[in-house]
């Protein structure tokens, strides 16, 4: 690029965080740091059976066996737990019948958010379960959907309405003792979603979870897990934003997915959590595991991900084809500015016969920001047929920002066929000249170049998502370039 | 229309462009020869606003506007269009969004609303029979793949729907077989009107006999070293460039 252009470059980044808004709204908090005390009043002040709480404890036992990871290619500053509060919760009756009884700041907080909680007002087809810190406020379409034995509530619920299956499923893909951060989540997790497809049922909407973090200080720790049985089919949406604060706020979450026989599950997310100020100053630590299981015959479960937020992201939302014939997908634009970390990617495991994967992953980074792909592919001996097919696209803007890519390979099965492909590029001079030629000035040249190179994993977005991530991914670079 | 007066540029701090005068009138039709190396694109640029490039002395007025110090984007919403030499591809962005994305920019800078699906889509297919250009391209991404001489259409085709007051075309003609070169100069000739102009940057006479000139000139080592009727364009073919190199 031109030194006019850098010199552009370096003006990084007048964007504004447009959640960055804070409701006063009466928050229950509990005192800071993790202990069994605290575990035992979490689980106290949800109401939890027994086993629950067995749960949780002997998750936290197991994490203060454990470290933080050191891996990843990012800069981990030093987290001091005991100065974390593990939950907080609008202080007002926690889960609402009605529209009319929850606290209007909240429906006021959703709406600003474009998530109206009132079904009459909201988007057609698409049902929105919304958790502000640690609870869950509302889940829209509730009726419609248990018609046809579609179970779509808070994990709360789920656990004191739906205890066999919570117990049936609940850590058996993310067991307990995973990771890190996967095992506090286990042990002070709040709340989160929880989604039941019966056998042979299509969802006929959208299902989506809204996260919010509010209270200062406080770590979000959700947990959503997804059901689907043989012949059931669901796509599920997850969003999230969190207020503009100068320190930085942690959330771990876990997602589980289970897809039976000839299942098929589409999780897509706009990750949009607040991203720290243009000197790194602030934002969201997001540390999450997510994992699904293609454990039926034909079944098949797709991760499309626009990652845009959090000042450190570590993530990477992977599958296990244990079926035959299963079929796993990965689409992921990541997007970094500023100070800002990425460290995302995916892990297919091929256990059953024929399973087959996709992984598409496009970096964009700006500013002084790091962006790491790393990608796990284990072929197992009897995944007689396995295919994997990776295409690792890393985009820079500007040159002092990094891109990265970490691929590992383990193949232990002779017939699989496995093909990686990987560019590095640039944002063109030449491009930027062409656009400005025809009537476009640089900004919009950029967001036009950025979402035409992002365009197929933009395409595996739910129409709804897809026209909201496009414009983010414009606004998340604004002032990057001229 | 264009008035460009004692203009000098430099690129990486190499003068390339030594004092160059020309005055465009609307209806006119130039013509720019010369040898490789010479200075057309880079005066092509420089026109369009290209940032890489240096200008250390002179001006050009266009419709009237001291355009020296606009964006590009502004020179290309007051009506200037460069038809590149080498298009370039923008992979993944398809011809029909860009294409909006540009006509609308224009509209807005002439305080016009955005054009309706519909009537876009009107322009598009009146346009696209002007330079024959099949739905396969503009369904495309931009140059995405295309061959040379798809790429030289585009740009005539984007020439067409962006209706510019001033045209300059660099090389347009290159790279195509005469089928191409018949279909690009006809299209160039079915936008002609009275108050629009058209500079012609070409190697070869042959695009000449399509295009007809009011003026040829002889670009050389930075400067306008001949200027004359369209008869200097059939000397230029008979003779070559050397006496001109001889000459200056
Ligand atoms: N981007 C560039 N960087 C450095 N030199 C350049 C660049 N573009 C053109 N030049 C130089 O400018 C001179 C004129 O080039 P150009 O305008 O492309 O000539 P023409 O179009 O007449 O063939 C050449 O010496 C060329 O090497
Ligand atoms: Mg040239």
């Amino acid at each position: 690029m031109s030194v006019e252009n850098d010199k552009i470059l370096t003006e990084v980044t007048q964007n504004e965080y447009k959640y960055g808004f804070t409701t006063s709204i009466e928050t229950e908090l509990i005192p800071k740091g993790i202990n069994e005390d605290v575990v035992r009043l979490i689980s106290a002040k949800k109401e939890e059976p027994e086993w629950m709480l067995e749960f949780r404890l002997k998750a936290y036992r197991h994490w203060l066996t454990m470290k933080m990871p050191k891996w990843p290619h990012l800069k981990l500053p030093e987290i001091d737990f005991q100065d974390v509060i593990y939950y907080a919760a609008p202080r007002k009756k926690p889960k609402y019948d009605s529209i009319d009884e929850v606290d209007p700041e909240l429906i006021d907080t959703f709406n600003r958010l474009g998530i109206p909680l009132d079904e009459q007002k909201h988007l057609a087809g698409v049902a929105v379960d919304a958790v502000m810190d640690s609870v869950s406020v509302k889940t829209t379409f509730r009726e419609t959907l248990a018609e046809l034995g579609i179970i779509f509530c808070s994990f709360s619920e789920a656990v004191k309405e739906h205890p066999d299956l919570v117990k049936k499923y609940m850590g058996s893909v993310v067991p307990y003792t995973d990771n890190f951060f996967a095992t506090l989540n286990s042990a002070v997790f709040s709340d989160g979603s929880f989604c039941y497809i019966p056998k042979g049922v299509r969802c006929p909407m959208e299902l989506s979870t809204y996260f919010r973090i509010n209270a200062a200080n406080t770590g979000q720790f959700e947990r959503t897990l997804i059901v689907a049985s043989d012949d059931s089919y669901v796509s599920y949406l997850e969003g999230c934003t969190a207020p503009m604060r100068d320190e930085n706020q942690l959330h771990a979450a876990i997602v589980e997915i289970i897809a039976h026989d000839n299942a098929e599950v589409k999780y897509s997310t706009v990750q949009n959590w607040y991203p720290g100020d243009k000197n790194g100053k602030g934002g969201i630590y997001n540390f999450v595991t997510k994992r699904g299981i293609c454990k039926g015959d034909n079944s098949k479960i797709s991760w499309t991900q626009v990652e845009t937020g959090s000042a450190i992201t570590w993530k990477y939302p992977s599958c296990i084809l244990k079926g035959n014939n299963t079929t796993s997908e990965f689409y992921s634009v990541a997007v970094t500015n500023n100070h800002q970390q990425a460290d995302t990617g995916t892990k297919m495991i091929h256990i059953g016969k024929n399973s087959k994967s996709t992984i598409i992953s496009k970096g964009i980074s700006a500013g002084l920001s790091q962006n790491s792909y790393r990608g796990l592919v284990k072929v197992l001996k009897s995944a007689d047929g396995a295919r994997n097919f990776t295409q690792c696209d890393s985009m820079l803007l500007g040159d002092k920002c990094g891109a990265h890519t970490f691929p590992y390979l383990e193949i232990d099965n002779e017939s699989a066929i496995i093909e990686h492909e990987a560019t590095t590029s640039k944002i063109g001079e030449d491009q930027i000249f062409y656009c400005n030629q025809r009537g476009l000035d640089t900004e919009n040249a950029i967001g036009l170049i950025i979402n035409g190179y992002a365009k197929e994993v933009l395409n595996k977005l739910p129409m709804e998502f897809a026209v909201e991530a496009q414009k983010l991914l414009q606004i998340s670079l604004e002032g990057s370039v001229g | 229309m264009l008035e460009i007066k004692n203009l000098h540029a430099n690129i990486e701090g190499k003068e390339i462009l030594k004092g160059i005068d020309l005055i465009v009138k609307p209806g006119e039709v130039h013509a720019i020869m010369g040898p490789n190396g010479s200075g057309k694109s880079t005066l092509a640029s420089v026109l369009a606003g290209r940032d890489i490039f240096e200008v250390t002395d002179g001006s050009v007025s266009f419709l009237g506007k001291d355009i020296l110090d606009l964006p590009p984007e502004d020179r290309a919403r007051m009506g200037m269009f460069l038809g590149f030499q080498y298009p370039v591809e923008i992979p993944g962005v398809s011809m029909v969004n860009f294409m909006k994305a540009a006509i609308n920019e224009h509209r807005k800078y002439n305080n016009l609303d955005p054009l309706s699906a519909s009537d876009f889509l009107k322009l598009m297919r009146e346009k696209k029979e002007i330079v024959e250009i099949t739905s396969t391209l503009t369904n495309r991404s931009v140059n995405e793949g295309f061959s040379g001489g798809e790429k030289k259409k585009n740009e005539i085709f984007q020439m067409a729907m962006l209706d510019p007051k001033l045209a300059i075309l660099d090389e347009t003609d290159s790279g195509l077989d005469i089928d191409a070169l018949r279909i690009v100069a006809s299209g160039v000739n079915k936008l002609r009107t009275q108050h629009n102009a058209t500079i012609v940057i070409t190697h070869y006479q042959r695009l000449l006999d399509h295009i007809v000139p009011d003026f040829v000139h002889v670009l050389y080592k930075g400067r306008i070293v001949k200027s004359s009727g369209k008869e200097l364009a059939l000397e230029l073919e008979e003779k070559g460039y050397e006496w001109i190199k001889e000459q200056y």
